[in-house]
């Protein structure tokens, strides 16, 4: 390395011989791409807070870090050991990345025959990267983003899921990330690509989660592109470790009449930033963008959305709420941008916040461009306590001080929660939120994170 | 069962009760009336242990206990029930899963075994019964889009599950059409025994034709100013409370 040279350029030691096409065989699209992300993340460098878009995320703990790529190892793991985070669906489809690699092993795909394709991003960029080039990196941008630039140029596995046209696939896809972390800092650039063809339907989710003690740093983009009549539901779930940065951008593209479901659920982590954006770019499309972030200790979360009306009767709903105990930091910014042609929108927009404790902060902000005129759009934020009257209500009952303000705080996350459509899902994190809320105390007391 | 004496009480520093007596033995019912702003709904939260409610003065028994210092739940353990004059809206729990946690902690504290789902749900269906409610209610959202009506049933219903030893009812005939006023009396009556009492507390007399009370007191300026049978309430129906305000004036 350059002595002087700027913190974050070893980052790129690690991955360079990806940028420069070293060992693996790539198409050259693929290089170009990956040329063009690097000089873009370079010219942009990590964002600090004077960013509009971070004035409230202090990333400077990831850039000045020494996070190295994952040794191609998977200490042990076994699916046992995985059976805490998956959520005893029946034989649908699992595909397990370990440290940002895909783990076939680990990974299980009963149902390919239906004509689905589903599995290492990486395999398909080897042996049929054709079926790749029209969508991958044309949806996410670099442009502004640093984090999905430096994605870009270093991305090295993820999922691909193709569903054809025409397709249900009736069981939930799930996407299991996990780090390992066992000793060194380490990170990964998680790269996924969902397809979905015209009149399609499926029920994807994405879940990452930390097993090591040491601090790692996990940047991942999705890009999901969703046909004619296709409908998708992604439940993003961040349970990364205390010592774990997670970044991730989903980008979602609707055609004309597409549903797309979204729900970015964040229990753990010690700084998480989901930016989940959707774009309505084909008529009577329909988008909902749902939210939860749990939050204790000295975590940082960070829900940044932004909703593309581009055609007209479209439709958006967007539902984020935040419980904050501790001296954890939660932020909301949702931006909703009606374009000119755009008429007849209808896109409404709530995020509510919890604080349970004096020293929890929530910065909550929405945003609303609207350029064309025949539109309804609503927008609404909250920030409260526990309310009193609901507390003595519940313990006039029989309930303690700390049963009541339990079922109080579960309760206002369960609206979130109750959405889920994955019965089995919705079971284990409905099990867990009762099982963390019960004890509010000894929960929010804890802490993690480096600061 | 229950000794209230010289009970002053505060809310945001305003003295609302003044010197309150009152004795309430197992198997009766007592009707506390009174104009508003007399203390009638201080003294229900004062009772049920709303920690807003300061206590400045006197003190209350419940058999034999010291009431004041136990936190709300406790007294509900001990076996008070407040049913509620503005019953709060609880989004995200069902009238099921609260009232079962409720009734669990009761039956702890009591060296009862605690019920499980099953058992709970067969119990609650037939106490359903007696305010005439719908099954539904029971995973509904707690009171959340419900009628007046249906709140101060549901009341009533809680009531009944938790089976109390002293229950404290606030204005639950306000706001109620004849029909829901007779289901709600008829649940009342359905706990009247000798070993529980009530305290109805009410602004007007018609909740008291259904359900009878033995004593009758009127409550005028954070003091109770007249006691008498039921038909002491009969003659505030008639009279109305000036009377009494005016006689509460003057030295008896």
């Amino acid at each position: 390395m350059v002595p002087g040279a700027k913190e974050w350029e070893r980052y790129l030691a690690d991955f360079a011989q990806l940028a420069s096409n070293g060992t693996t065989p790539a198409p050259p699209w693929t290089r170009e791409l990956r040329r063009s992300a690097l000089d873009r993340f370079t010219a942009l460098g990590f964002p600090t807070t004077k960013h509009e878009e971070w004035k409230y995320t202090n990333v400077a703990p990831i850039a000045r870090s020494r996070f190295e790529r994952a040794e191609s190892t998977r200490n042990g793991l076994t699916a046992e050991r995985l059976a805490l985070f998956t959520f005893g669906e029946q034989g649908g489809t699992r595909l397990v990345f370990v440290d940002g690699r895909y783990a076939p092993a680990l990974s299980a795909l009963p149902d390919l025959s239906d004509g689905m394709t589903a599995g290492s991003l990486a395999g398909v960029l080897t042996a049929d990267p054709t079926a790749l080039e029209p969508h991958l990196a044309r949806y996410a941008a670099c442009q502004d983003h640093a984090f999905v630039a430096l994605n870009t140029a270093c991305m090295e596995d993820g999922a691909f899921v193709s569903v054809p046209a025409g397709t249900a696939v009736p069981k939930p896809i799930h996407l299991l990330f996990v780090t390992t972390a066992p000793e060194k800092s380490t990170v990964s650039h998680p790269r996924n690509l969902i397809l979905m063809g015209g009149g399609s339907r499926a029920m994807i989710v994405e879940s990452y989660v930390g097993l090591g003690p040491a601090s790692y740093f996990t940047n991942a983009v999705t890009e999901i592109v969703i046909g004619e009549n296709a409908v998708l539901t992604h439940d993003k779930l961040v349970e990364e470790t205390d010592v774990a940065f997670h970044i991730a951008t989903t980008q979602a593209q609707l055609a004309r009449s597409a549903v797309f479901t979204s729900r970015a659920i964040t229990l753990s982590g010690a700084l998480v930033r989901n930016d989940t954006n959707a774009v309505l770019a084909g008529e009577g499309g329909d988008c909902t963008l749902d939210g939860l972030y749990l939050l204790h200790g000295r975590q940082h979360a960070d829900n940044h959305t932004r909703i593309d009306h581009e055609k007209p009767h479209c439709s958006s709903r967007e539902l984020y709420k935040g419980i904050l105990a501790g001296r954890s930091k939660g932020v909301f910014n949702g931006k909703i941008y009606v374009h000119q042609d755009a008429q007849k929108t209808d896109a409404k927009q709530t995020n509510k916040n919890l604080l349970l404790s004096e020293n929890a902060v929530i910065n909550t902000k929405p945003q609303l461009e609207i350029l064309a005129d025949d539109v309804k759009c609503a927008h609404g934020s909250t920030i409260g306590r526990l309310d009193e009257d609901a507390i003595f209500y519940l313990r006039s009952r029989g309930l303690g001080l700390e049963a009541a303000r339990g079922l109080l705080t579960y309760a206002f996350a369960s609206e979130v929660v109750s959405r889920i459509t994955i019965a089995p899902l919705q079971g284990r994190l409905d099990r867990l939120l009762l099982a963390r809320l019960q004890s509010l105390d000894g929960w929010s007391g804890a802490s993690g994170v480096p600061a | 069962m229950l000794v209230i004496e010289d009970l002053h009480a505060s809310v945001n520093g305003a003295e609302i009760l003044r010197g309150l007596d009152l004795e309430v033995h197992a198997g009766e019912v007592h009707a506390v009336m009174g104009p508003n702003g007399s203390g009638k709904s201080t003294l229900a939260n004062v009772l049920a242990g709303r920690e807003s409610y300061e206590v400045t003065r006197g003190r209350v028994l419940f058999e034999g206990r010291d009431l004041l210092p136990m936190s709300p739940e406790a007294r509900a353990c001990e076996g008070i029930f407040l049913a509620f004059q503005y019953p709060v809206e609880i989004p995200g729990v069902s009238t099921a899963y609260f009232l079962k946690a409720g009734l669990n902690a009761i039956r702890k504290h009591r060296g009862l075994e605690e019920l499980d789902a099953i058992d709970f749900l067969a119990m609650a269906k037939e106490k359903l019964k007696i305010v005439e409610m719908e099954e539904s209610l029971m995973t509904r959202a707690l009171n959340e889009g419900f009628s007046g009506g249906e709140k101060k049933r549901n009341e009533i219903f809680q009531m009944v599950v938790l089976d109390p030893r002293l229950a404290i009812l606030d204005e639950t005939d306000s706001g109620l059409d004849i029909d829901a006023l007779k289901i709600v009396a008829d649940g009342v009556n359905a706990l009247r025994g000798p070993d529980r009492a009530m305290i109805v507390i009410t602004h007007y007399q018609r909740l008291l034709n259904y359900i009878v009370p033995d004593h009758v007191h009127v409550l005028v300026n954070g003091r109770i100013v007249r006691s008498g049978g039921k038909e002491l309430a009969l003659e505030l129906e008639e009279r109305g409370y000036d009377w009494v305000k005016a006689d509460a004036g003057a030295p008896a």
